[in-house]
């Protein structure tokens, strides 16, 4: 019989913990599969965040560190510098990289460190149970905005993309979102071309995904895709913030 | 082979450092530490090796977790304050097992008290520091000459243990010139770092760099293998000198670094006066040399006097050392003031000739 579906060697046979919807795992996949098609699962390079990503160490079959919260890319560049060779990448959430770990990413970023940083959006923090992150929506409803985020009280939403995007350090910087099969298909395109960029040694690169969290959300997975198009994507514009081929043509 | 250099002590650090194969340093600029990184980065990339000057202390000790989890020699440097924000960092290094060398050039605290040299450091270098049950091998020079032999010695003890290591010296160590001969040793007998995360190149399974473990039980286990490597250090490194402890000591001096050298001139004073003094020099801090006390504490006639550059942070393991057995008391300095031999020498003659104690 032909095979017609085969998993990537880039994850593991590890069942994952993630909540039922959560599309973590679809990223997960996402990532393993451009590592394996571009040849490099020999030689890459993993770093987990703290968040729910925090076990991906256990589910990519590559080299993977488990990081302390939001130093990811600072990891991500004591290795990259060790092993210039390697191919590294960083996956974080939203309050891994956009609160506590904001110093680290900025300065990866403005060093233009030849490392891929995956960071997923759900504009919560899921892990600890559904609190106000740096990406939560204005109004948005949280366990530590039970009154809807008050931007009077608690500030505006990060759009990381964009403030990555000022810094002559990144490459290549874009925002995706795993909402829809066609754009779960733009999300792989994107982050091959993260990776691709980095093994030519262009500088930092960053895929934004946004992505969901039915559970902390408390919606169902279908509802949840549902509240992404209809607030995130608004507030957190889809499309390519950075890319320095394009400049130089 | 021989040639005595002059050399200012944070650049004797670095040398040493590129010496013993370091091939990455991170630092953050902090005083009176600074001229590492200055070394580190003029050194460095002429070797092809890596210097990168990070955005804080705390990214400086999360990239040294990145660069010694792919099995390379690397360090970090810094001062007192710095030390403070890489203290969640050390734990990491000390949770995953991962070996690399972490320079401490003590200055004033508490805050950001001064930058004059000081022992206040102590306590956060050998109890710990970050969270959790760890301990970590911390060396205490006091020369440039063995600031720079104990840079090898810490290298080596980080990576056959697989612990981060510190050297510990204070702003007058880093600042002071000294001649430093940059000796060749036999290399020390290392294990394959088979456990580094380098890119699978070949192996079928995947190494992880962690310190995260969700089951009781395994953490339990990690911590009990963990302990059962620092009794192996221990045993194995604990270092320390004796000086003119061989006789029969009217009081012995304990201290370290700059002021174990103040404290061998005002041993040398007392003679004049006919009151003989000994010297127990910790080298190691953690390990602290116990054994130093069971070889010296019948050879006292009025105990132990620690003399430091803080309040009084050593005292508590010369006591669990001493254990009761003879009197213990303490004379210091703080804020970045350098005991004077004269005022060690006039808190000596109150204990032995008027048989004062000052401090309880």
């Amino acid at each position: 019989m032909a095979l017609t579906f085969e998993k990537t060697k880039g994850l593991t046979d590890v069942p994952t913990h993630y909540c039922p919807g959560c599309t973590h795992g679809i990223i997960h996949r996402l990532i393993a599969e451009v590592i394996e098609e571009l040849g490099v699962l020999d030689k890459t390079i993993g770093v987990a965040p703290v968040g729910c990503a925090v076990l991906a160490y256990d589910y990519f079959s590559c080299d993977m560190f488990e990081a302390s919260h939001g130093r990811a890319p600072a990891v991500a560049t004591g290795i990259k510098r060790a092993k210039p060779d390697s191919v590294v990448f960083t996956y974080q959430g939203d309050g891994d990289l956009a609160a506590i770990g904001t110093a680290e990413v900025v300065h990866a970023a403005t060093r233009g460190e030849k490392i891929t940083t995956v960071f997923v959006n759900n504009a919560i923090y899921g892990m600890t149970g559904g609190q106000m992150a740096p990406t939560t929506l204005p109004g948005q409803v949280t366990e530590t905005s039970p009154y809807g985020r008050d931007t009077q009280l608690a500030g505006f939403p990060i759009r990381v993309s964009e403030m990555i995007s000022t810094l002559e350090g990144a490459c290549y910087v874009e925002r995706v979102s795993v909402d829809s099969v066609k754009n779960v298909l733009k999300t792989k395109k994107a982050i091959k071309k993260a990776f691709e960029y980095q093994l030519a040694g262009k500088g930092f690169s960053m895929v934004e995904v946004l992505s969901t969290c039915p559970t902390n959300w408390g919606l169902s997975p279908t509802e949840a895709m549902g509240w992404l198009r209809e607030n995130m994507i608004p507030y957190y514009s889809l499309g390519v913030k950075k890319d320095i081929a394009g400049e130089v043509k | 082979m021989g040639n005595k250099v002059l050399m200012k002590g944070t650049e004797a650090i670095g040398e040493a450092a590129v010496r013993a194969d370091c091939q990455c340093f991170f630092g953050y600029p902090i005083t009176p530490q600074t001229e590492v990184a200055a070394y580190m980065a003029k050194k460095m990339p002429k070797l092809g090796r890596a210097f990168v000057q990070a955005e804080s202390e705390v990214a400086a000790i999360n990239m040294v977790y990145g660069a010694a989890g792919t099995g390379v020699r690397c360090m970090t440097s810094s001062s007192s304050p710095g030390i403070s924000l890489m203290a969640e960092g050390i734990s990491y290094l000390a949770g995953a097992e991962l070996p690399c060398l972490i320079i401490n050039i003590v200055r004033g605290g508490p805050g950001l008290g001064s930058i004059q040299a000081a022992q206040s450091d102590y306590f956060q270098a050998t109890k710990g520091g970050g969270h959790g049950d760890y301990n970590m091998p911390v060396f205490a020079p006091s020369s440039v000459q063995e600031m720079v032999d104990l840079i090898q010695d810490a290298f080596d003890v980080a990576d056959l243990y697989r612990t981060p290591s510190m050297v510990m010296g204070d702003g007058m160590l880093g600042q002071m010139m000294e001649p430093v001969e940059f000796r060749e040793r036999e290399p020390r007998r290392l294990p394959e770092k088979d456990w580094a995360a380098t890119g699978l190149l070949g192996r079928t399974k995947h190494n992880v760099i962690n310190s995260l473990y969700l089951e009781p039980e395994e953490l339990e286990q990690h911590n009990t293998r963990l302990q059962a490597k620092y009794k192996t250090i221990q045993e194995n490194e604990t270092r320390y000198e004796l000086f003119h402890c061989d006789r029969e000591n009217d009081l012995i001096l304990v201290a370290y670094g700059t002021t174990s050298r103040i404290c061998k001139n005002v041993i040398k004073a007392a003679e004049k006066d006919g009151i003989k003094l000994g010297l127990v020099r910790p080298i190691t801090l953690w390990p602290f040399p116990d054994q130093a006390f069971e070889e010296t504490v019948t050879r006292t006639k009025f105990g132990y006097l620690s003399v430091e550059m803080s309040a009084g942070q050593m005292v508590e393991d010369v006591r669990l050392a001493v254990n009761g057995r003879k009197p213990i008391d303490f004379y210091g300095r703080t804020g970045g003031m350098v005991p004077h031999p004269d005022d060690i020498l006039a808190r000596v003659k109150q204990m032995v000739l008027e048989g004062v104690s000052l401090w309880h």
